[in-house]
């Protein structure tokens, strides 16, 4: 019994981990008001960029530097379109989900079905890793989980704690007062667009380098789309999308779990889906609350000198 | 000598100037496409040349390419009105689905039974309902409870596919289809005739032109119609004047919904003759009339152009799969770039830029 419940806690993590990355990475983005609708692209590219240079060089690192490398390239043009030609946010992250999923696809083709060679060794924590159950299940992951865990908290801090927090989310606030105290709007919003696509990148290689080590056309499987709606969730806070991603990762391992007892997979499958908007559901339910927290001037683009 | 570039915002864009940005954003769009080809190590002028030729340049390629416009001209022109209100209906997809599934109830229950001049209808009139009741879901989910549709809208999505291949691997299963997981094909009275020698089920064909032209209208010259632009223009001048929001929200949703379910019934009861994969059934159709509905700048009737550009797109696409070894994906790249260069001559609509020589003084 031990030891399903560590593998279920387990594979819980692993499944929440590229969730809660991307969401870090889209809460930066929305706080600066930029709201970015092509995760599912960028983790695309993120993935099969990991994926292809772990391949050629032999070393997962250097696959996930070239991941996150790959997401905030692909990022910069929603990032210009939005910010620079003020174009409709909504469409150009469409657009991006298009281009990513559809570039991911293209260079993607020659290496669908070729295992991994190396693999990301899991990092034990000597002594942590000794505790019964914890140990094993926190203290004995992939080098992900643990940069993620530092990502998130650094974050908060960030955006809850420092002088750089405050002028990112002044800025998704009210970018005029902002620019009057001398903020350059463009570029502050640029860099939390870019930080976003890097960590979009990063949740991609995730998925290509660990949880499936390997390369399959759809292998993001919506999860680009649940990121946008853990955001939401998570009311922009870093800290509380630790809870969503882990929330939608056992989703996911639930999944499997269940399909032996007879459920048809079907079912099954449309529980992340179903489970997203559950979540929504209840964030509207408690209306006064959500609003509170969204970043005002979301999805607005910011003309100089205007209000 | 310096370059000043000036940045003034516009009002009014003429109609030339409209057409002219519309012109350059695609050709800029067909460029940067074109580097993609050189980049895959295809000559690009080639790969353009095939795919207007796979479309336009035979007869055969433009049978094709009327067949695959029927669809997005369907979705694109219904999803014009629902982005008129600035409602994000990402899940045309599904609509397109739910329509097909209960086309499919209709057409193997009753089809047996009822004459097609009966059946027929009663399909289209069940696609339609399947399509909009599934996109009411999210329109009340937005106006009751302030939740986003685009996210609601695309789970959705994920939803109504699973639902349709549990129904095609369960209950729905074939008899005769050998083991494939597939529903009985259609008895002939609920299938829809074709143009001779294509794959044309001009039913539809003629039910999405005669929709396009009233939703034009329901647009341009109804009360509905202007409630739902300022809704879209300016939601807080909207309720201002008393426009009831919920309303309105539902009721076009339920329009734009409707209209992707009728593209669903043209393709079980035209072309597939029998439910099948969902990937099958929509085929992306849903996410390229969002570009339909975009590059005919959200106008019914222009969705008919922009709807045989994009079939022309996808059979060209199929086309240079097959001469040049290109991946399905490459129309999706493809898409996603032209949609990039629509939303940036935008700006060029938006603003004036003014370049000027300034001497240095």
């Amino acid at each position: 019994m031990d030891s399903i419940l560590i593998s279920v806690l387990n594979r819980t993590l692993v499944a929440g981990t590229p969730l809660l990355l991307a969401t870090l990475g889209e809460i930066i983005t929305e706080r600066s008001g930029i709201l970015n609708l092509g995760i599912e692209g960028m983790m695309a590219v993120g993935a099969v960029a990991g994926f292809i240079v772990t391949l050629a060089t032999g070393s997962p690192w250097l696959g996930m530097a070239s991941a996150i490398l790959a997401g905030i390239l692909i990022s910069a043009i929603h990032a210009f379109v939005s910010i620079s030609l003020k174009a409709n946010q909504v469409v150009s992250g469409l657009a991006l989900t298009m281009l990513g999923l559809g570039g991911a696809s293209l260079f993607g083709r020659p290496f669908i079905g070729r295992p991994l060679p190396v693999k990301m060794a899991p990092f034990r924590i000597p002594i942590l890793a000794d505790i019964p159950l914890v140990g094993k299940v926190l203290f004995n992951q992939d080098p992900f989980f643990y940069l993620s865990l530092i990502l998130g908290v650094l974050l908060w801090v960030l955006l809850s704690r420092t002088r750089w927090g405050i002028q990112i989310r002044s800025v998704g606030e009210n970018p005029a007062a902002s620019e009057a105290q001398g903020l350059n709007i463009s570029t502050v919003r640029y860099i939390c667009v870019l930080i976003g696509g890097g960590l979009a990148g990063m949740a991609g290689a995730h998925l290509s380098l660990i949880y499936s080590k390997s390369w399959t056309e759809g292998l993001t499987g919506g999860r680009g789309w649940i990121v946008i709606a853990l955001t939401i969730f998570a009311l922009w806070n870093p800290l509380r999308a630790f809870l969503g991603a882990y929330l939608f990762g056992c989703i996911f391992v639930l999944q499997y779990i269940l399909q032996p007892i007879g459920i048809p997979p079907n079912l099954l499958g449309m529980m992340p889906y179903l489970a997203t908007l559950a979540v929504l559901f209840a964030g509207g339910l408690k209306k006064g609350r959500r609003y509170l927290h969204a970043p005002a001037m979301l999805g607005e683009p910011y003309t100089k000198g205007e209000r | 000598m310096k370059l000043r570039i000036r940045i003034d915002h516009r009002i009014d864009a003429s109609p030339s100037l409209q057409v002219t940005v519309l012109l350059f954003s695609l050709l800029a769009g067909l460029f940067t496409v074109g580097m993609v080809f050189a980049a895959s190590r295809v000559n690009p002028f080639l790969a353009l040349w095939k795919i207007f030729s796979g479309s336009f340049g035979s007869l055969y390629g433009i049978k094709e390419t009327i067949t695959k416009a029927i669809p997005l001209i369907l979705i694109g022109s219904g999803l014009a009105l629902a982005f008129r209100a600035r409602f994000w209906n990402i899940g045309a997809e599904s609509q397109l689905l739910m329509g097909a599934i209960c086309a499919t109830w209709i057409g193997l229950n009753w089809g047996p039974r009822l004459p097609g001049p009966i059946i027929i209808p009663a399909m289209f009139l069940a696609g339609f309902l399947g399509g909009a009741l599934w996109a009411m879901f999210p329109a009340l989910l937005k106006v009751k409870f302030g939740i986003n549709e685009v996210i609601s809208t695309l789970m959705l999505n994920y939803v109504a596919a699973e639902l349709l291949t549990l129904l095609i691997v369960g209950p729905w299963k074939g008899v005769t289809q050998q083991g494939f997981p597939y529903t009985d094909d259609f008895p002939a009275s609920a299938t829809l005739p074709l143009l001779y020698g294509s794959r044309i089920h001009y039913t539809t064909l003629i039910i999405a032109v005669f929709a396009c032209v009233l939703l034009f209208m329901l647009i341009y010259s109804t009360k509905f119609g202007y409630e739902l632009r300022v809704i879209g223009e300016n939601i807080e001048a909207a309720r201002y004047a008393g426009i009831d929001f919920m309303r309105n929200t539902v009721i076009m949703m339920l329009i734009s919904g409707g209209m992707a379910g009728i593209a669903g019934v043209g393709e079980v009861a035209g072309i597939h003759h029998h439910l099948t994969y969902p990937q099958a059934i929509s085929s992306g159709y849903g996410f390229t009339a969002i570009i339909v509905a975009w590059l005919a700048k959200l106008n019914p009737i222009a969705a008919i152009a922009s709807g045989l550009f994009f079939a022309g797109i996808l059979v060209g696409g199929d086309a240079i799969q097959i001469s040049l070894g290109l991946p399905a994906a490459t129309v999706q790249v493809f898409n996603g770039i032209l949609l990039f260069f629509l939303i940036m001559g935008d700006f060029f609509l938006n603003n004036r830029v003014i370049l000027s020589l300034e001497r240095k003084e």
